[in-house]
């Protein structure tokens, strides 16, 4: 084979490609993105609950101990309602490594598809194939493109979550005097959302004594946040309180204040797990902080799905259905659910949860 | 070459074994056309390098960069997207872009003689640097079906998923260029002595050159495939595939000494691994047994034809 005479064929028929392509293409702006479909069928809210159904859990990667307990909260929704629940997924969080599974699912001719994606939009390819097929699909945690599942349960409103981290930090401080923010990454879009609805909050007359005067930020890194806690209080000696709405932030800012003069002059509170917290709720350093509890989420999202398998709801804005022990539950815009105003925890219930 | 063949018998023995235990184990799912789609899917971008890292790793190099290229090749499909140009032309423009990826491991490789395990460990990296820089952590998902579709949907009336049929195509024209071309011979004679094959007028550093041209150019084209596949173009996507790629490729009898391999023994080693895995997911196995058999069914790979080696060469040929 002449290589020399072959690359330079291959250059030409390249440049013609090239030449062609240039006049007439498919560009962002000529493409039709289609209709997204619908949800399908009517709900009868009166269909009996069905039993029986084969359900799998699949959460951003396994072994993951956060997703570990929303399963557990899934396996009592999946007792009340005998249905058959499993666990499944991939090892990695990564982008697509969960199409494999969702492949599966549908192949094993699973009812329904309980899931926290890794990616919006890598896994809905797969999910819509699934959904024709018949598979019902709950997110939880994170969501996909709308098109792509049924109903998302989200764990809590953004606003119920910064509202209620402003009245923790001013019922802390006594509503009055300097506060500092310790978030994760500059970018991470949740922290970002909530911090700027609790500047709106703190904006408000009834905050008028306290004053946020900065917002570090930790990168969810133990030793960096541990250090940032540090730092925030050697530049504001006035310092009365600081909101974490991150459980590493948290933690290492309890880990910090516990052990220095600070301890029990300057409030903390934030978000956080209660295995994470606990030893500084009982020590005095954290009076109270909130969360949501991811075993209700895996509880609701199993609900959700036997209510879609059973024909109860499809999905549509302002269908109803009941969600046993948690009550019941309005879908709203784009069948978004929302789990519920978040958790508060403190020294008298912190011993009552375990993740 | 006796024992080679041996070699690709005991993997078509194992591939027959998986489809019946897999087709009892699930009743019948696992051979379904349905199935078979998936699994065709999942295997693809996997298959598609493998065939240029075969003819690679025969002329006794490696490249670990694929799995970047791909990821590099995604991000500028997006990039280019992003800004307007049309996916006729982005296509071409990525494939190039992997072209010379390929060809810089490949200069670094035969013009400045560095180990081309050092030189792809470094691309790894840079490429894949280049790739978030690109695109950073967001992801351009806005194609249209028209395209997307390519990765997602089987050919009109058959189970089969265009990727394959890509991957076909290619694999013919890899087969051609290793098993019955004078290149071929080439490269079986590099890995073996690039010395002697030096002597004998083999223009080694040519070959080579050639060889990581292509790995990377079909690198870039898994990249594409990916991004379709999965409406997704990201600067992280095929994140850690190398190995996989280079395990298809050791375990389908390839000498990681160079000089030693056939193509057919490498799809046997993508469509083992792949079928395996499908049939273990599909079995609800947990990941972390996945974890194991995969890496036990390597280890064997590489173990038991050494093992068949020294057992059925004959005498006068042993070192």
């Amino acid at each position: 084979m002449n290589t020399r005479s072959a690359a330079r064929r291959g250059a030409a028929v390249l440049g013609m490609a090239l030449l062609l392509a240039s006049c007439s293409g498919t560009t962002k702006d000529s493409a039709d993105q289609g209709p997204a479909p619908a949800a399908s069928g009517a709900a009868n809210p009166a269909a009996p609950l069905k039993t029986g159904l084969k359900m799998t859990f699949l959460p951003k990667q396994v072994n993951n101990p956060y997703f570990t307990v929303v399963q557990q909260g899934g396996e009592k929704a999946a007792g009340e309602l005998q249905a058959e629940f499993k666990a499944t997924g991939p090892s990695d969080a990564s982008a697509s490594s969960q199409v494999t599974y969702i492949n599966t699912a549908a192949q094993q001719r699973q009812d329904a598809l309980i899931m926290a994606a890794n990616d919006e939009n890598a896994v809905a390819p797969a999910l819509k194939t699934a959904r024709q097929q018949g598979m019902k699909v709950v997110t939880l945690d994170s969501d996909v493109a709308a098109d792509a599942r049924d109903v998302f349960i989200n764990q809590a409103d953004s606003r119920d979550i910064a509202v209620k981290q402003v009245q923790l930090i001013s019922e802390a401080v006594g509503g009055n005097g300097e506060i500092a923010i310790l978030s994760a990454t500059p970018n991470a879009t949740n922290q970002n959302t909530w911090i700027e609805i609790m500047k709106q909050e703190l904006a408000k007359p009834e905050y008028a004594g306290l004053k946020l005067v900065e917002t570090a930020y930790g990168n969810d890194d133990d030793q960096t946040s541990f250090q940032k806690t540090q730092g925030l209080l050697q530049a504001h000696p006035q310092l009365k309180g600081i909101v974490s709405p991150t459980t590493v932030g948290l933690a290492a800012a309890g880990r910090y204040l516990s052990s220095s003069e600070y301890k029990g002059k300057v409030a903390l509170t934030g978000l956080g797990t209660p295995n994470q917290l606990r030893a500084y709720v009982k020590d005095g350093t954290v009076g109270k902080f909130a969360l949501w509890e991811p075993n209700k989420l895996g509880y609701l999202g199993v609900q959700a799905a036997t209510a879609l398998a059973s024909g109860r709801i499809t999905g549509a804005q302002g269908e109803k259905f009941s969600a046993g022990e948690l009550g019941e539950y309005t879908i709203g815009a784009e069948g978004e659910v929302v789990l519920g105003p978040p958790t508060v925890f403190d020294a008298a219930n912190i011993d009552r949860f375990d993740f | 070459m006796a024992r080679l063949i041996r070699w690709e018998s005991v993997l078509v023995l194992l591939l027959v074994v998986v489809a019946v235990v897999g087709s009892v184990r699930t009743g019948g799912t696992f051979l379904s056309g349905g199935n078979l789609f998936y699994l065709g899917l999942d295997i693809a971008e996997i298959a598609l390098i493998a065939l240029p890292l075969t003819l690679v790793v025969v002329s006794g190099e490696i490249d670990l960069s694929v799995a970047s290229v791909l990821g590099l090749s995604s991000a500028l499909v997006g990039t280019l997207w992003n800004a307007g140009w049309a996916l006729e032309l982005i296509l071409p423009v990525a494939i190039l872009a992997g072209a010379v990826c390929g060809a810089v491991n490949g200069l670094l490789v035969t013009r400045l003689g560095l180990p081309s395990l050092a030189v792809t460990i470094g691309t790894l990296a840079l490429y894949r640097g280049l790739a978030l820089v690109l695109l950073g952590d967001t992801a351009v998902a806005d194609f249209p079906a028209t395209f997307t579709q390519f990765g997602n949907t089987p050919i009109p009336g058959t189970q089969i998923p265009y990727p394959i049929l890509l991957f076909a195509v290619l694999a013919i024209g890899f087969a051609v260029l290793l098993h019955y071309s004078s290149f071929g011979r080439s490269t079986f004679a590099i890995g073996a002595n690039d010395e002697a094959a030096r002597f004998s007028g083999i223009r080694v550093k040519r070959v080579k050159l050639v060889l990581f041209v292509l790995t990377g150019a079909v690198a870039a084209i898994a990249g594409i495939v990916y991004t379709l596949r999965f409406s997704s173009a990201r600067a992280d996507n095929g994140n850690g595939l190398e190995l996989a790629v280079v395990a298809a490729v050791l375990l389908g009898g390839v000498s990681i000494f160079g000089g030693k391999g056939t193509l057919g023994g490498v799809i046997a080693g993508v469509l083992l691994l792949g079928g395996l895995r499908n049939l273990l997911i599909l079995d609800d196995v947990s990941t972390e047994v996945l974890t194991v058999v995969t890496g036990a069914l390597l280890l064997a790979g590489v173990l038991i034809p050494r093992l068949l080696g020294s057992r059925f060469t004959p005498a006068g040929r042993k070192t």
